[in-house]
């Protein structure tokens, strides 16, 4: 699983970045709590400054920007299947959470809807750049958008008679604003990450004509703490798994 | 529905949910007539299976009769009425490793597979009853079950079989005779069986079943082992013996078993210091398994042999003899059972009358009694080997 590839700067400069944020953070809270413990006016003062010092350490690592996802799958099935579905971009919302819907409004142009943090609509539109059947897709978002975002998939026959590979690549970068950090929030999760769940969605699709979920399940009392952990989990799906009977749909749709 | 919730290490309940509805095209969903405790459940009661979370039901050993299949089920292949024996391993029959028979690794039924690779590297298939690491999926030890991919896994039972005769296909039975298919047995072999648990009893009789010449059975619970000598086997109790590698010497004129069984897996007991030593390991959570019989298997192994790893292990085990296991040049097979593989023939088997695993039962209670039966059967009390629950019934039938 790749983490989050920050463009244009060398790894060496991001993780000496990232020491520097780790360290702003841990030894930030550390003074906080031994300020706490003091229980006097100057022990306050030494935990507002450490709170200070952690609060920049967090406000510092959200600042990156601009972001690269890589996914890759192998699916058991042909180029043209898995192009053929991928192609109905109407039905990208069916495997990737992150999506509330995308909806074609010319003739290589489609508009997407993303959920972002509580629940913030943002919208970009996209157009198909390059289309070589059975091989790749490309898009690119429009002056205008929310974000700019650039993607590609490549479909290519794997080794071995073993179906196909698919891959995905996509750049993001968000302007300034407070939509902007919603994205970046957002999709600062770990792009890769949520990429390649996506991908994994998508197999499941492809490969057996639904998704594979326990959402819905009867179970016993929950604790406080698991409901707790559930909620902070930062891979908690940002919405609900599609319903059968959507899959259902897009499934006579391709079919 | 009434169903058996994992609440805590040692915390197990009864308790009323609601039932289960089909969430997905080819799901069933089963009305349970038989439901078992299996050895493997004991990992998860006893706590050192990571990613359980309070609520959840517990159980992968069922059977009973559909009520309701999505629409994605060809009704030729199962429909509501069908009296089923569900396997514990979820597979979809579709992916690269269902296709080559790899029903247990299968590549689309662990939801959470996430979870999983960060562990294994890459995730096995969904799993029953057992961890979000294996998928969330709620289990079997209930009224009523939820059956994803219902068109694979689920195999048909004519009527007039008692289910305690086929209630073993979905777990023990199989698992047992994978663990012993695995020694690639040849005609007049020896096999050494660690553990004389239901897994351990079936693997015994699948060795004789597979050609072995000799099987030689080591527990330490009498019960247990007469039940092993009952089949053919010869048992060393390892409580009375200094050394089982030793004995297995002494018994093998020096040369070794061809192959050996692991039937134990990650809760192995003994009396020397290194058991201690991994006890107190398991207990700090620095170490997920004690490997005991595995590292015995591979001392005790003779050289180019097979040793079969059944008994479930979760994580990262302290000083295996990776040493004595490449000199001797030795071969480990183990994994989930792929459960479709082996169901039909062996239920071909128990219909010719070759074998009647019912042998295994020792109790059979209504499911308000699962919690105490858990301890039960953790603690060997009332020679305790195998506990089939009832569903429906109310009252207590003696076994």
């Amino acid at each position: 699983m790749n983490s989050a590839t920050v463009i244009g700067r060398s790894s060496a400069r991001s993780r000496a970045e990232a020491a520097q944020r780790w360290g702003a953070l841990i030894g930030g809270s550390a003074v906080a709590v031994f300020g706490l413990t003091r229980r006097s006016p100057a022990g306050y003062a030494l935990a507002a400054a450490g709170g200070t010092l952690a609060y920049l350490g967090v406000k510092n690592s959200s600042a990156v920007r601009d972001y690269e996802a890589r996914a890759s799958v192998l699916l058991n099935c042909t180029p043209d299947e898995a192009y053929n579905f991928w192609h109905k971009f109407e039905d990208l919302p069916l495997f990737m959470r992150h999506l509330d819907s995308v909806s074609q409004v010319g003739e290589r142009r489609f508009r997407w809807v993303a959920i972002g943090p509580m629940g913030v609509r943002v919208r970009w539109e996209a157009e198909i750049v390059s289309d070589r059947t059975n091989e790749l897709i490309a898009w690119r978002s429009l002056p205008g958008s929310d974000l700019f975002i650039e993607g590609e998939v490549r479909f290519g026959a794997a080794t071995g008679n073993r179906g196909t590979l698919v891959e995905t690549r996509m750049r993001y970068s968000s302007p300034a604003g407070a939509l902007g950090r919603a994205v970046t929030t957002l999709f600062g999760k770990n792009p890769s990450f949520l990429a390649q769940q996506d991908l994994r969605r998508f197999k499941a699709l492809v490969e057996t004509g639904e998704i594979p979920t326990t959402e819905g399940q009867p179970h016993g009392r929950r604790s406080a703490i698991t409901a707790a952990a559930r909620w902070a989990n930062p891979d908690r799906p940002i919405r609900r798994e599609s319903r059968a009977s959507e899959v259902l749909s897009a499934m006579r749709r391709i079919a | 529905m009434k169903a058996v919730c994992w609440m805590g290490t040692e915390k197990i309940s009864v308790e009323n949910v609601p039932d289960p509805e089909i969430l997905n095209p080819r799901d069933a969903i089963v009305k349970i007539t038989s439901t078992c405790i299996c050895g493997s459940d004991l990992h998860l009661y006893n706590g050192l299976i990571p990613t359980m979370e309070q609520g959840d039901i517990l159980g992968h050993e069922f059977m009973g009769e559909v009520v309701e299949v999505g629409v994605g089920i060809d009704r030729e292949k199962l429909k509501a009425g069908d009296r089923v024996v569900v396997p514990f391993t979820i597979a979809c029959g579709r992916c690269f490793f269902c296709e080559r028979q790899l029903w247990s690794c299968c590549d689309n039924s662990n939801p959470n597979y996430w979870i999983a690779e960060r562990m294994m590297g890459y995730s096995p298939s969904g799993l029953f009853g057992y961890t979000h690491m294996m998928g969330g999926y709620a289990g079997g030890q209930a009224q009523y079950a939820r059956v994803p991919y219902a068109d694979v896994g689920p195999i048909k039972i004519p009527d007039g079989i008692p289910d305690e005769r086929v209630v073993f296909l979905s777990d023990i039975f199989p698992t047992g005779y994978f663990g012993a298919l695995n020694c690639d047995i040849q005609r007049g072999d020896t096999v050494a069986v660690w553990g004389c648990g239901p897994v351990a009893q079936f693997a015994i009789r699948s060795a004789f079943m597979l050609g072995a010449e000799r099987v030689i059975a080591i527990d330490r619970f009498p019960y247990r082992l007469r039940m092993a000598e009952e089949a053919g086997a010869e048992t060393v109790n390892y409580e009375e013996v200094d050394d089982v590698v030793e004995t297995l010497k002494e018994m093998t004129g020096h040369i070794g078993p061809d192959s050996c069984i692991d039937a134990v897996g990650m809760e192995a007991h003994d009396n020397s210091l290194m058991y201690f030593l991994d006890k107190a390991k398991q207990t700090m959570r620095v170490e997920t398994d004690r490997p005991i019989v595995l590292r015995q298997c591979i001392q005790a192994c003779r050289k180019g042999g097979t040793v079969s790893v059944p008994g479930v292990y979760a994580g990262f085990d302290d000083k295996v003899p990776m040493g004595a296991f490449m000199n001797k040049g030795l071969t480990m097979k183990t994994g989930q059972t792929h459960m479709m593989r082996y169901m039909r023939p062996l239920l071909e088997r128990v219909e010719k009358g070759e074998i009647d695993p019912s042998f295994v039962v020792s109790h059979r209670v209504p499911i308000k009694r699962a919690p105490e039966m858990y301890k039960k059967f953790r603690d060997k009390q009332d020679h305790c080997t195998k506990v089939v629950l009832d569903p429906w019934a109310n009252g207590a039938v003696a076994a």
